[in-house]
């Protein structure tokens, strides 16, 4: 049984708001990755978002472009970074673990491979950016029955059947692309994310992460006040790639506990 | 050789040729993609759209482009007589524009005052710039940093059309990395914004709507080689990047069962170094820009940096529906090294006059392989698919010549 289900849970009794930030597997070296991941639940997240580095990351902004530049130049895999995700399943037994990432890597692996070995690292969710739900009805077969959350993409785009559609296939929680653009962009429009999420949280009985453009507590608590999560992630890469060197832990675990107390506190009052 | 009833008939309704194709976008573009899929179902059952787009093929573009019998290059060669179909002759020098007509008429069908483009030659990118300038719309190119170095001329040109070229600078800094950053836009302006894919390649339904503005080539053939010749070839020959003029002459061939249909890949400095851009050749099937089909990967699933002399063939992946025709066995895919298309390129200026561009080059020299083990009659049909003006500096540099 995946952890996600659980955490959501557990957090609604405490009438707060899940934190999910997002980093690149193997950003800025192979080495830094378990140390930044420890950084990020010592900060407040309740789910990690862990990157697979692809060479043609299509979706995403400049930001996570260099991140994926930074690990592919180290080598980086999918094989290293399930690796990376068990090693953080021997420490850290309690926070969900999201995969998210391209199909290529996935299917070079082999789909029916990576479901079990994604299980066996105890990787609790996978979000593959490039495949929407019908054209992978076998893959999100695998994950299911492996005990994965196979996550999936909504857009201010998508329309109400699509909507619906999509929260068919997933479980664990869907995640709203918060604007039209790419992961770090600079257009987040919140009165339009707080106009429609609600109506997407009532339509699809289940949790819903909103994403790309959230980079302080006021909009990570705007936006906590409709979703049930916040996903936060080319602000903490920049975080990442600003702090000097060794101290890039510290770092993350300060701007997250930031916005994690704003995000509690917002919600509350 | 089996082929299947229905091989006119690709891809199905969820963009499929085989198991090739689809639909692999992020959610961000499915409803621009879903658009874009009925407004293109009613625009190509729509005469009214189907004769603009004939008149301004005809008018503007100046076809049909006529099919000429290289008769000197023959006989040096000695076997086969070599036919060449003129898509060089065409306005802006190559087959590219066809298609830049349709989706630029109809992005104007849906109301859509701003296209963009990504290039690799430039080729796709000249063409994008001058139906927008022709229809009065913005134009953005994006192109690799790499490719704007290594295609100069074609770049002021496209600003010459008032298009804006964007440079591109993340991973490779050449197509592949222009058509990431042309999809970044897409999602972006997906209100106002009307993508034109250059080859293909891409979500359904650009391979097939590609496709369906280059078939022109092809129809025309079936007219003009009866004609001119007597009867149909006995092989059309094509380069093969991401595959729009070869599909564009193929597909009207597809039923006639006794046309060999070869596709010609680049091999660069020869398939054995992993120096080349022969994703048919050599490559693994994957998902990329949309679509499922072969790659050039390493076995992590990452795509790999291609070459080729020509940057227009320089792509690690393939139309779907190539893919599609290899693994069907209804067409064949051979690769042409560096210096096998240099020679080709030499030999038509020297014995026809006509300087043909780098990738059509890949086309003619494998023609010049096989005419020799064919008998006189034998007839084989090669694309020219454009002119190679824009490649002077390539070969006058492989030459060891400066300007």
């Amino acid at each position: 049984m995946s952890r996600i289900p659980a955490t959501f849970a557990r957090l609604k009794a405490q009438g707060r708001k899940a934190l999910i930030p997002f980093i690149t597997a193997g950003d800025p070296e192979p080495g830094a990755t378990l140390p930044l991941m420890r950084a990020l639940v010592a900060g407040g997240a309740d789910i990690i978002e862990l990157g697979v580095p692809f060479s043609d990351p299509m979706a995403d902004g400049p930001t996570i472009q260099r991140a994926s530049e930074r690990a592919l130049s180290y080598g980086m895999s999918l094989r290293t970074v399930l690796a990376l995700a068990a090693q953080f399943r021997k420490e850290d037994a309690a926070t969900p673990l999201v995969l998210m990432g391209y199909a290529n890597p996935i299917e070079a692996f082999g789909i029916a491979e990576f479901a079990a070995a994604a299980a066996a690292a105890g990787v609790d969710g996978v979000l593959v950016v490039d495949y929407p739900p019908e054209q992978c009805g076998e893959f999100t077969a695998l994950l299911k029955r492996h005990a994965l959350d196979p996550i999936f993409l909504l857009a201010p785009t998508s329309t109400e059947k699509r909507c619906a559609e999509v929260a068919q296939a997933g479980s664990g929680y869907i995640y709203y692309v918060a604007l039209k653009g790419v992961t770090g962009a600079s257009n987040l429009d919140l009165d339009e994310v707080s106009r429609r999420i609600p109506a997407i949280r009532q339509k699809i009985g289940m949790p819903v992460g909103v994403g790309f453009g959230i980079r302080d507590g006021v909009s990570a608590a705007r936006v906590a006040a409709v979703a049930d999560a916040v996903v936060i992630g080319s602000r903490i890469i920049e975080e990442i790639e600003q702090a000097p060197s060794g101290q890039a832990p510290q770092r993350v675990t300060a701007l997250l506990a930031g916005i994690r107390k704003a995000m509690d506190e917002g919600v509350k009052s | 050789m089996q082929i299947p009833d229905n091989s006119r008939e690709l891809p199905d309704d969820r963009g499929y040729f085989g198991k090739f194709g689809g639909i692999f976008a992020a959610e961000t573009l499915i409803s621009a993609i879903e658009e874009l899929r009925l407004a293109y179902e009613a625009a190509r059952s729509d005469p009214v759209f189907r004769a603009e787009y004939e008149y301004e093929l005809k008018h503007y573009v100046g076809r049909p482009s006529p099919i000429y019998h290289a008769k000197r290059w023959s006989e040096v060669l000695g076997g086969a007589q070599i036919y060449l179909k003129r898509e060089d002759l065409n306005h802006t020098g190559a087959h590219k524009v066809n298609n830049c007509i349709g989706q630029a008429l109809l992005a104007r069908r849906m109301g859509k005052p701003r296209v963009i483009a990504e290039t690799g030659a430039g080729q796709h990118g000249v063409a994008s710039a001058t139906v927008a300038a022709r229809y009065g719309m913005e134009c953005v190119v994006y192109m690799g940093s790499e490719d704007i170095e290594r295609q100069a001329a074609n770049v002021y040109r496209m600003k010459l059309l008032g298009a804006k070229v964007v440079p591109v600078e993340s991973g490779s800094k050449t197509l592949k990395d222009a058509l990431n950053e042309a999809m970044r836009d897409w999602v972006t302006n997906v209100g106002n914004t009307f993508y034109i894919i250059g080859t293909v390649a891409g979500p359904h339904p650009y391979p097939m709507m590609v496709r369906d503005f280059q078939k022109i080539i092809g129809e025309e053939c079936l007219t003009q080689m009866p004609e001119l010749a007597g009867r149909q070839p006995d092989a059309v020959i094509a380069c093969v990047g991401g595959g729009s003029n070869a599909m564009g002459i193929f597909h009207p061939y597809l039923p006639h069962a006794d046309v060999r249909l070869i596709g010609v890949e680049a091999a660069g400095y020869g398939i054995e170094t992993g120096k080349h851009a022969a994703s048919l050749a050599a490559g693994r099937v994957g998902v990329l820009h949309g679509n499922r089909t072969y790659l050039l990967q390493d076995a992590n699933g990452q795509i790999i940096e291609t070459h080729s002399i020509s940057a227009g063939l320089d792509y690690p992946g393939v139309g779907p529906e190539h893919a599609w025709l290899k693994d069907s066995g209804r067409a064949e895919y051979v690769a042409i090294t560096d210096d096998e298309a240099l020679r080709a390129f030499h030999d038509l200026c020297k014995y026809e006059g006509i300087i043909p561009a780098l990738e059509s080059s890949h086309a003619l020299a494998h023609a010049a392989k096989l005419a020799p083990t064919l008998a006189e009659d034998k007839v084989l049909l090669v694309n020219l698919s454009g002119r190679g003006d824009k490649d002077m500096h390539t070969v006058a540099e492989k030459s060891g010549i400066q300007f």
